[in-house]
């Protein structure tokens, strides 16, 4: 019978080009119709340091981290020993490594089936330009029952800007790889229809952005965001917007609110130290209405904290980082492909209720890449907006809350946007029915919409209920799926919308549980702090907060769960 | 449309009353502008004037066009997010020293440097005013009226001119406040320049530097063409004394960005179909 899912790991030296043998060999498996997860693992350091292509080949395209790993390739020992607590070997796995030095202890005691070869003396002696990492995906795409053809073609195809030289030996390396004779098989899940996507959550959310009307980026660098600016540039060009690298993130964020005071949706992505220089102003488009959506792709915090791992640690500054009383919106992606709805809905949000959007995805999420179902996608929005009759009044007091946004260009509809407490017509004002009535404003647009079913997504019934938001979802269907096969009946319930809160409907979605779990990545459980602090629940709550830096574990969260019911 | 053939500079302002102390040097600025508006004949609907926090930042309110009143130090990223996404349209970004030399001098330096088609003008007091009297970037080092630095800062104030010049700034110009006819031919010049243009004002606040009055016996006015050699305004900008008004340097470089080409509509969805 196939297993349901083959995990691999491949390691080696940064830039030695572990990671394109990961993609590469995941593209020709999902050419097959096979699903699968790429992970990407680096050391802080850009060369020199350590890397890992963390492969998981699965049935479903519900995608955790692999716990442990049936397969491993390694380029060289050291740097597999930097990965020590994020790689566990399987019993009895393939360990696939040079013929010469010695293995280290803990890679035996799992009684690995060897094969050694000495692979770069092969590569070198196939072609004088060969590469070990092509040779290795030669290795690899064989005992996945791929054609030499395909990963070649693959290779080809990823090469076409370096000198044909290049391509001759990556095609020379892979069809040796294939053909040598290896000492042992590994049987592989079985793969599904052929077609879908290949994407990482970071080039889903620039897309769902831009598919919603995002026609103006300002970007500054910062990891795990990086690659979605820089997608994001390129589709930008082909789409006639603009991208502005911005010289520091307060200027990222302020460009943006200007591009969009001159009516064009606009967008920024960034990590939690960026968050934290953007919030000043994230409240100056709260207060001056002007619709902004930032991605903020979560990495193990406070500081500089662990800049290239995942965590769930910046929903606090998200929910309560701005000055004043300063309502927004804030969303999480339920998984990769999700990111491209939740952006664009996001932006729908942020336009529609003329506000701030923040997008929590993660590092897991953000810069895995994955075979993926064509993402659904999110219908713009219907947002009831009053007309003025008369003259313009840009922050009129409506029934919605919403008033209509004038945009520079427009005739005689001349105001000043101001993030000075203002009256409807946006004149500077301190008056205290002024600042009464145009909180109240902010907050009812917010308060007053109808989000409809999207807020989240709720799967399963049980006496147990696991609520949680981005990369936590995947982890808690793995949890409820371990359950049933205790006994334990669960229902998952993960966060789309995390600000408002929809607490009537949470409410509702766990009516019938006897008791519910919060699961999130972080030390301080602050999902969990909020939700007790929004809203009264009718069972017990329990909290499973684990901080970065490994993924959470879906098998350790049914543990929790478990140990917890018992007691 | 606003465009007005024979429009007045009073057509041009708004009608909330300024909230300045009497004898400001900002009334001047704000007249200056409302008459360089007049001169151009420009659209009311198609200018915005974009500006941070202090007394200055104040100034949007006060014109009867589009207007942004930012965060403080960020009115010159506001405006250039907005002239880059929206090419079409007058953008002018204004604030006094504090705003755009201390909290916001990275922006200074860059949008020096970026060149994107728009005008700054820094109204410069060499003070914070709205905070009641504290020493800026441009405040002599001995200045000791401030509670805040009751030796006087201590450090040598920035040249505005200089920085602007080393950052890249294509287009300096520098007005007084005493002479509003000369700063709105300056900004008229300065809008209708194309790429970034910096106007620095010498702006007074009598409230906290009643001795700035004095400026008017040092103030004067350039009589010859602007500098358009870096190296020749670069020894002029650190040897002058500050209150040589004018068109003072204009070298031609290249705007940010270059127009666009025509795009075909893309699929920006191929790449990630298998």
């Amino acid at each position: 019978m196939a297993p349901k899912e083959l995990s691999i790991a491949i390691t080696g030296a940064g830039g030695a080009g572990v990671i394109s043998v990961g993609e590469l060999l995941l593209q020709a498996w999902a050419r097959e119709g096979g699903r699968g997860l790429l992970r990407k693992a680096f050391g802080p350091q850009i060369r020199g340091g350590e890397s890992a292509a963390l492969l998981k080949l699965t049935e479903t395209e519900r995608y955790t981290a692999a716990s442990e790993y049936n397969v491993l390739l390694a380029f060289d020992w050291n740097n597999f020993a930097r990965f020590g607590d994020e790689i566990c070997l399987s019993p009895g796995a393939v360990v696939i490594c040079e013929d010469a030095g010695d293995i280290p202890a803990e890679v035996m005691a799992v009684e690995p089936r060897l094969i050694r070869l000495p692979m770069s003396k092969l590569a070198a002696a196939t072609h004088a330009d060969g590469r070990v990492n092509m040779f290795a995906l030669g290795l690899l795409g064989q005992l996945l029952g791929l054609t030499a053809d395909s990963l070649e073609q693959l290779a080809r195809q990823k090469l076409i800007n370096k000198p044909e030289s290049y391509r001759e030996a990556a095609g020379a390396c892979i069809q040796s790889g294939v053909a040598q004779t290896l000492s042992c098989e590994v049987s592989v899940p079985d793969c599904g229809t052929k077609g879908g996507w290949y994407l990482s959550g970071n080039q889903a959310a620039g897309l769902g952005a831009l598919e919603a009307g995002i026609r103006f980026v300002a970007a500054y660098p910062i990891t795990p965001a990086s690659d979605v600016l820089e997608w994001m540039a390129g589709g930008l060009e082909a789409l006639g917007g603009n991208l502005v690298q911005a010289e520091d993130e307060l200027a990222a964020i302020n460009m943006i609110i200007g591009a969009a005071f001159g009516g064009v949706p606009s967008f920024t992505a960034t990590s939690g130290p960026g968050l934290a220089l953007m919030t000043e102003s994230i409240g100056l488009a709260v207060a001056s209405e002007t619709p902004i959506t930032i991605l903020n792709v979560m990495r193990g915090g406070p500081s500089t904290g662990i800049p290239t791992k995942s965590e769930q640690s910046d929903l606090n500054i998200a929910l309560h980082g701005l000055h004043g009383d300063a309502p927004h919106l804030v969303l999480a992606p339920l998984d990769i492909a999700d990111c491209v709805y939740t952006s664009a809905w996001a932006v729908h949000l942020a336009q529609g209720l003329q506000t701030a959007a923040i997008v929590l995805s993660d590092q897991f999420i953000g810069q895995s890449t994955a075979v993926v179902s064509e993402p659904e996608r999110c219908d713009p929005l219907v947002v009831a907006e009053q007309a003025n009759d008369n003259d313009y009044l840009r922050y009129r007091l409506t029934d919605s809350g919403v008033s209509t946004l004038a945009a520079p260009g427009d005739a005689d509809q001349r105001f000043t946007a101001d993030g000075l407490e203002h009256n409807e017509k946006g004149t500077p004002s301190a008056r205290d029915d002024d600042h009464q009535l145009q909180l109240a404003k902010r907050s009812r647009k917010l308060t007053e919409h109808d989000y409809g079913d999207a807020w989240a997504r709720i799967e399963g019934e049980g006496e147990v209920a696991l609520v949680g938001f981005g990369s936590a979802s995947a982890a808690i269907a793995e949890a409820a799926e371990l359950l049933a096969e205790q006994g334990i009946a669960a229902r998952t319930i993960s966060l789309r919308l995390i600000a408002p809160l929809q607490q009537q409907k949470l409410q509702a979605a766990l009516d019938g549980c006897d008791s519910a779990f919060v699961i999130e990545q972080n030390h301080g459980g602050q999902l969990f702090h909020y939700l007790r602090g929004m809203m009264d629940f009718s069972q017990p709550l329990h909290r499973y907060s684990r901080a970065g830096p490994l993924p959470l574990s879906g098998k350790a969260i049914a543990a929790a769960v478990i140990q917890e019911s018992r007691s | 449309m606003n465009q007005i053939a024979s429009a007045k500079p009073k057509d041009y302002k708004s009608a909330v009353k300024p909230i300045w102390c009497p004898g400001c040097g900002h009334f001047s600025v704000l007249n200056a502008i409302t008459k360089a508006f007049a001169g151009l004949g420009i659209d009311k609907d198609d200018t915005v004037l974009v500006s941070g926090i202090g007394c200055s930042s104040r100034l949007p309110a006060y014109v009867d066009s589009y207007g942004f009143h930012g965060v403080h130090g960020r009115g010159l990223a506001i405006a250039q997010g907005l002239k880059v996404a929206r090419p079409d349209l007058t953008v002018i970004a204004l604030g006094g020293d504090g705003d755009g030399f201390s909290i916001g001098g990275n922006h200074f330096i860059h949008a020096c440097r970026r060149n994107v088609n728009m005008t700054y003008i820094a109204m410069d007091n060499e003070v914070y005013g709205m905070t009641k009297g504290q020493a800026s970037p441009t405040t002599a080092a001995d200045w000791d009226h401030s509670k805040l630095t009751p030796h006087g800062p201590g450090v040598r104030p920035f040249k505005p001119a200089a920085l602007a010049l080393a950052s890249g700034a294509p287009w300096i110009a520098r007005g007084y406040s005493g002479n509003p006819n000369q700063m709105a031919r300056l900004i008229a010049e300065a809008i209708e320049h194309p790429g970034f243009s910096f106007v620095h004002v010498l702006s007074q606040c009598i409230t906290f530097c009643p001795e700035q009055t004095d400026w008017k016996a040092v103030v004067n006015e350039r009589d010859e063409p602007a500098l358009a050699d870096a190296d020749e305004a670069a020894r002029m900008f650190l040897h002058e004394n500050g209150f040589q008004t004018g068109v003072l340097y204009n070298a031609a470089r290249s705007v940010w960005p270059p127009e666009q080409v025509e795009l075909q509509s893309a699929d920006i969805t191929e790449g990630f179909r298998l």
